[in-house]
């Protein structure tokens, strides 16, 4: 399994029956293809509507998700405008959701929305999802292209919202904020604490139950 | 607002345009936008536009259009990366570009047309986005205290009319546009069909028709 795979399937075993979730674009959407037996969820889609789908058959008109890409939907969807849509989003309404990072500190802080003088898309949806979903997960590599490292003591590149991520889960490990302390509870198969330690910035807790990830084979 | 609501050709919109103008349009990566309108706007010429809604399409698509031809002055939205000429001119100091996140605009929109002087949202605490602006606390929480944004002219996409301007969407086509049904001095919908009074269930109207001032039965263009 690839890095962005193995991701995903660990992100998966976070969700419950019944959760209302929000994916980000690009890695978060692999999510859907590794939930558990019995778990349903029910897709957000900021752009205004709940019941989003992979798509299959012809595209529909007017139906995008939340990157302007045609997409499917259940039975039962509901269409809402732009208002209404971030009044779900902002009013804790939705349950969970999913989002790349570009860096995340022991703060819980996340940064995801520019590089200054580089690239600068905008926030988009990010800023309210992660201040008003019931939980943040960041999906994420763990050290940047150059070996970087993403989980820092302190995020460097502008916020996109203070004291909000609830867990991290990269290819090297799964983290929860616990009572505000940024800690380790998983590693994924065959990595080693001290490969985790070295590309890993933040001070952080190791859980006495930390163990290693259980993934589908 | 007479009724019926009045219907208008592409080009008689054209009086409704003029430089330096403020437009709030519909659409997310343009699907939902006016296309028909954009066009009529670029012929017309006008300039020194501002531009308010969610994004700027991608790469030429939608108002990307507005902006590839250098009609623009100001962007407000949410997000921008689809569209590398709007990053460009922004980055490069020919455009001005306001960059809000995605719930704040539709509800500093949503304000302006319903007739409040603004709102409190938990949105951007902490980030630069709480720039310059009243930050007020209560119950422990803080918040950002964001003002409500009108425009000249909104440019709004639906799927059908009827005769007094009642309007319905097509599926995510629907997003800022009934937001923005509200809030600005002259509104106008391009639709694809116009039916008579009594043609739609009221029970299903999205937008009451007092809101929208002129329909245009879109063409391809």
């Amino acid at each position: 399994m690839d890095a962005k795979n193995l991701i995903a399937s660990r992100v998966a075993q976070e969700l419950k029956d019944g959760d209302v979730v929000n994916l980000g674009i690009g890695l978060p959407t692999l999510i859907p293809n590794y939930l558990q037996p019995g778990i349903r969820i029910t897709l957000q889609s900021e752009n205004g509507f709940l019941g989003l789908a992979p798509l299959t058959g012809d595209p529909l008109p007017n139906l995008c998700n939340a990157g302007g890409k045609p997409c499917g939907m259940v039975p039962g969807t509901a269409f809402f405008d732009s208002a209404m849509s971030f009044a779900i989003i902002r009013g804790g309404h939705v349950d969970v959701t999913v989002l790349g990072g570009l860096q995340v500190d022991q703060d819980a802080n996340l940064a995801n929305w520019m590089v200054p003088g580089k690239m600068v898309p905008g926030m988009g949806g990010a800023m309210d999802l992660v201040t008003g979903a019931k939980k943040v997960i960041i999906a994420m590599e763990h050290a940047t292209k150059d070996g970087g490292a993403k989980i820092l003591k302190r995020c460097d590149l502008p916020l996109t919202a203070a004291g909000k991520v609830h867990c991290i889960a990269t290819e090297l490990a799964f983290f929860r904020f616990l009572d505000g302390v940024l800690t380790l509870t998983e590693t994924a198969p065959g990595v080693a604490l001290a490969e985790i330690r070295a590309k890993t910035e933040a001070d952080f807790a190791v859980s006495p139950d930390c163990h290693e990830m259980r993934l589908p084979a | 607002m007479s009724t019926p609501c009045r219907s208008y050709s592409y080009a008689e919109l054209r009086p409704h345009f003029h430089d330096g103008m403020s437009i709030l349009y519909g659409g997310f990566m343009a699907v939902g936008t006016p296309l028909g309108i954009v066009r009529e706007i670029l012929d017309s010429g006008v300039k020194d536009l501002t531009l308010i809604g969610n994004d700027t399409g991608s790469a030429g698509s939608g108002v990307g259009l507005l902006v590839a031809n250098h009609r623009v002055k100001k962007v407000i939205a949410s997000h921008i990366g689809m569209d590398p000429e709007t990053g460009r001119q922004m980055i490069a100091g020919e455009l001005e570009v306001d960059l809000v996140p995605q719930g704040t605009l539709a509800e500093c929109i949503r304000c302006g047309g319903a007739g409040l002087g603004g709102f409190l949202t938990p949105t951007g605490v902490g980030t630069i986005v709480e720039t310059g602006k009243t930050k007020l606390t209560f119950d422990g929480i803080e918040y950002l205290l964001e003002r409500p944004i009108r425009a000249d002219l909104a440019i709004l996409k639906a799927h059908r009319a009827d005769e007094k301007g009642n309007l319905i969407y097509q599926r995510a086509a629907r997003n800022f546009n009934p937001v923005m049904a509200m809030a600005a001095d002259f509104v106008v919908a391009e639709v694809d069909e116009i039916v008579p009074a009594g043609g739609l269930d009221p029970e299903l109207i999205v937008t009451p028709g007092i809101l929208v001032d002129a329909l245009i039965l879109a063409q391809e263009r």
